[in-house]
């Protein structure tokens, strides 16, 4: 019997994504007794963050960092708490009614829950610049999931471009893995340090701030930090230098990576195309799904935890898995409330709001100048044909998704979707908010025709017609 | 704030534009007045078929009048709107299917209409190379083809602002009330007033039938499609299928569309549908029926559009029965692309001269008559409606 | 290019062809890090102009790393781990649906 057919048909909580949330929560929920599944598309548990943990050829624990090694605690926990841990299963669709089509190995399944916890996490922002589309331009996190999961590292001169935490940590743990960086990027603005400054205070009490500050300070006296405004790749079919623009003047490096980072956004896909409305934040600069401190949606039934709530980190996802399942052990089997919500207390954000504030990317490397960027990489519609539809009448992005064809390839807007509703926002003078986002549906990723042909099908009905 | 026009267009999706545009020009200033913006629902999302094939007779007549329309549409819109015209085969899979089409082509020829053409295995295979081996033949119409609905109505629309008219987004009309020689309608944004009235608005037009003392039931509709990854080229014509629900094309870009007639669940109060993947997985199983070679597309997304279908699955289309200057133009019953240049063009007509050469008897709201309130009427209240002189 | 880091060298060995040449990669990678790994910067071009793409983000979001693994035409290589025999194939423009 294949692992598919395995599955049952109903659960009392499905969990989607075994990130630090979603191993947070399904444990919890097992633990106390609920029939749990916990669907993770990659093929092994730990998320991006935890990614490998179980497989990892880099077993010098300094090398990723202590940090990372909280993530064979988790999978340990899940394991012993009775949950059900299906890998390689790609969730595709969730309806209201919390019925969640999974493909697995080829083929798909419709299985229901009784509650169903989001956990799909987060992505890395859009970095748009121009060539950032040729062979050799990669993300930041892309490079660190290369070393994590099979030792790699890169080789040649090495750029890494943008702002936030996962940028030097990365730097960190090539350095230790034996790589080299030529150079650091920096494209965080010189203002973002009067931003984060009121928040302070409250950083200062944080655990972030020791481990922040060291992991820097290492990384900063091997590598070469260069403030920069604006950057672009160059090559012909592939990689072959970075121009930079800092506040003097232009540089060039020839390099054969150049890894871009510059901060993460809640991976939304599922939730939208699910129905849970989200709303633009101004402090995270992407949208965010209407959820309470339980991580309830105002869909009944679907809660959601961790990064695809709100960015804070993999200590905030697992306090919030942990709240969320509580959240869900109260709903299905009474009682635990009170837990759920004093768990929701000690697990707000400590210090992210500085860190939010430090690391906050630029808004011209969130609004390419440039008309001839690609800001659509799967359609290849560039920045200028956006303005220039816009101009035309182009109201919101769903429009433009008919006309351009922007938001409609595979990705579905997951590399594209955050700088087009900024850049319609930036040609009408009008809130992000306001612009809205594209109207997502399932399949979330898309599905063969025969599988979805062997799935249970309706009845035909009678032949009509003339 | 209260606007006046000679017409005002309830509704501004592809029909409510396409009568805004023949108004211009003859001339009549009109307002469409829109509660999302024009393509947002059924008229931007359909499959876009432009077809004369397999239409009830009685759609005859005015299917041909817009085809003579799409194939100058350029001249029309400044716009070639995507169309293309590689013709739409009916496929028979069964020799009873065929046999049927058969004795169909042959009565449609009695009647004059000439444009559905049996043909057999042979041509079949030549025209449609990738289709399965089991189908015995089918109908050809070889002017048919598809044209993109999104840009259509967008191109309606333009070119009806260009010409004068206007079209107002964002406003949804609540009631309308007679006043002396003029209607008035109450909307989210004030009072508009025009002695003539359309009613386009689509799968919501039963509300105002019903706020006229008129009501036609409708049964609104989710109807789904799904869409692959680019592919080569492997069909040129569109398919469409008698027994199962399926309409097949494989547009310019490569991606192939996949329609047919599925309904998912509608809440047209809240714009908002609910796909349904088990009638989604009938539809993939005749494709894979159909057309191995689609075995291994990838699907990439699947939506549906919200849209209402009549008892007879035939528009509502012509003058009211009881009110001067009321004129219908709804319920297309999902097959209504294709025929809204055409049914531009004769609202318009009726409007400007107060009769058409077209036969549209079948299409009148009279035949909705006993209706009353009664049995299929929407359990929604409609909107106030008063005659009041 | 992308090399192993030598406390990662030690892992079983898995053979693959791509567009028909042997490649030799390491169990527990997926297919993008093993076209990485084997110098290749780039595994398809793109439907639309032809522009070459390699992998970008690793995770399954970006689609970059489409290729054909054992005759099934747009394949997630980054979420799809590597097997003795497999064959991939690099995806030059449009994909066929298949056989």
């Amino acid at each position: 019997m294949t692992a598919l057919a395995r599955l049952q048909s109903q659960y009392d909580v499905a969990v989607i994504g075994a990130g630090p949330a979603g191993m947070a929560a399904g444990a919890e929920t097992a633990a106390a007794g609920l029939a749990t599944l916990v669907l993770d598309e990659n093929g092994a548990p730990g998320g991006q963050i935890y990614r490998a943990v179980t497989v990892t050829p880099v077993r010098a624990p300094d090398v990723l960092g202590a940090a990372y090694w909280r993530g064979a605690e988790l999978v340990a926990e899940l394991a012993a708490s009775g949950a059900e841990l299906v890998t390689g299963a790609v969730a595709w669709s969730l309806s209201r009614d919390l019925e969640i089509a999974v493909s697995l190995a080829g083929a798909s399944r419709l299985i229901r829950a009784r509650r169903v916890i989001l956990a799909t996490g987060a992505l890395e922002r859009p970095f748009a610049i121009p060539g950032w589309t040729l062979p050799g331009v990669m993300t930041v996190g892309g490079a660190q999931s290369l070393l994590k999961a099979s030792g790699l590292i890169p080789q040649g001169r090495v750029v890494l471009a943008g702002t936030g935490p996962l940028l030097w940590l990365y730097a960190r743990q090539l350095l230790r893995a034996g790589g080299d960086v030529a150079c650091i990027l920096d494209t965080a603005p010189a203002t973002n340090y009067l931003r984060a400054l009121p928040h302070l205070p409250a950083f200062l009490a944080s655990p972030y701030l020791g481990e922040g500050l060291a992991l820097v300070r290492e990384v900063a006296r091997r590598v070469r930090v260069r403030r920069i405004v604006a950057l672009a790749a160059r090559g012909g079919d592939r990689l072959g230098e970075v121009v930079f623009h800092t506040a003097r003047g232009e540089g060039r490096m020839p390099c054969e990576h150049l890894l871009l980072h510059q901060g993460l956004a809640p991976n939304v896909n599922l939730a939208l195309s699910a129905g849970v409305p989200h709303r633009w934040d101004r402090g995270q600069l992407c949208w965010l799904p209407a959820a309470d401190r339980l991580g309830d949606t105002p869909l009944p039934g679907i809660a959601i935890a961790g990064d695809g709530a709100r960015i804070g980190g993999a200590r905030v996802a697992e306090a919030r898995g942990r709240v969320a399942g509580h959240a869900a052990i109260a709903a299905l089997k009474g009682g635990g409330r009170r837990a759920a919500h004093r768990a929701g207390a000690r697990s707000d954000r400590i210090g992210r709001a500085f860190l939010d504030a430090l690391f906050r990317p630029s808004r011209r490397l969130r609004l390419p100048a440039e008309d001839g960027v690609v800001v659509c990489r799967c359609e290849e519609v560039t920045a200028g044909e956006v303005r220039a539809a816009v101009r035309q009448g182009c109201a919101g992005p769903n429009q433009l998704k008919a006309f351009l064809r922007c938001g409609m390839g595979p990705c579905q807007g997951r590399l594209c979707g955050l700088t087009i509703t900024e850049l319609i926002a930036d040609q009408q003078r009008v809130a992000p908010q306001q612009v809205g986002y594209f109207r997502l549906r399932p399949p979330v990723k898309p599905v063969a025709l025969a599988e979805l042909a062997a799935l249970p099908r309706a009845e035909a009905p009678a032949p009509g017609g003339p | 704030m209260t606007a006046a026009a000679d017409v005002i267009i309830i509704g501004g999706g592809l029909h409510g534009c396409a009568t805004a545009l023949n108004l211009a020009l003859r001339g009549i200033k009109a307002i469409v007045l829109e509660k999302d913006y024009p393509g947002r629902h059924a008229s931007g999302v359909n499959a876009g078929g432009v077809r004369m094939l397999a239409r009830h007779p009685a759609e005859l007549p005015l299917s041909l009048a817009a085809m003579e329309i799409w194939t100058k549409i350029g001249d029309l819109v400044d716009d070639d709107c995507g169309f293309s015209s590689d013709g739409q085969v009916l496929i028979a899979e069964s020799q009873h299917e065929f046999d049927a089409m058969e004795e169909r082509v042959r009565a449609l020829r009695v009647q004059g209409f000439v444009h559905e053409e049996l043909i057999g295995v042979a041509e079949l295979r030549r025209l449609v190379p990738a289709v399965a081996q089991h189908c015995p033949g089918g109908i050809v119409s070889r002017r048919d083809g598809a044209a993109d609905p999104f840009r259509t109505t967008q191109a309606f629309r333009r070119k009806a602002v260009e010409l004068g008219q206007r079209v107002l987004t964002g406003i949804a009309v609540n009631g309308l009330v007679r006043r002396g020689g003029s209607w008035s309608l109450q909307t989210t944004a004030g009072t508009f007033r025009a002695p003539i009235v359309v009613n386009a608005a689509g799968a919501w037009a039963d509300r105002i039938a019903a706020a006229l003392g008129e009501p036609v039931p409708l049964e609104v509709a989710a109807l789904m499609l799904m869409i692959t990854a680019r592919m080569p080229p492997f069909v040129k014509p569109v398919v469409i299928l008698r027994g199962r629900k399926l309409s097949f094309k494989q547009l310019r870009n490569g991606t192939v569309l996949i329609g047919g007639g599925h309904a998912g669940r509608a809440f047209r109060d809240e714009n908002r549908t609910e796909l349904d993947w088990r009638k989604l997985a009938s539809s993939a199983h005749t494709v894979a029926e159909l057309f191995p070679v689609m075995r291994a597309a990838s699907i990439v997304r699947a939506w549906a559009g919200i849209e209402a279908r009549t008892a007879d699955e035939l528009p509502v289309l012509g003058s009211s029965e009881r009110h001067a200057g009321i004129y219908h133009q709804f319920g297309f019953s999902g097959h209504g692309f294709q025929l809204a240049p055409g049914a531009g063009a004769l609202i318009a007509e009726l409007i400007a001269t107060g009769r058409t050469n077209l036969p549209i008897a079948p299409f009148s709201i009279a035949r909705f008559a006993e209706c009353g309130a009664g049995k299929g009427a929407p359990a929604e209240a409609a909107p106030r409606a008063q005659c009041a002189g | 290019m992308f090399t192993r880091m030598p406390e990662a060298e030690a892992g079983a060995s898995v053979g693959l062809t791509v567009d028909g040449a042997t490649v030799e990669a390491r169990a527990g990678d997926s297919v993008a890090a093993a076209l990485l790994a084997a110098g290749y910067a780039y595994c398809r071009s793109t439907p639309v102009t032809g522009a070459p793409r390699g992998p970008y983000c690793m995770m399954g979001v970006c689609f970059e790393c489409l290729v054909t693994i054992d005759g099934v035409g747009n394949r997630q290589g980054c979420l799809t781990l590597v097997r003795e025999g497999m064959r991939i194939g690099l995806q030059h423009g449009k994909r066929d649906g298949g056989a």
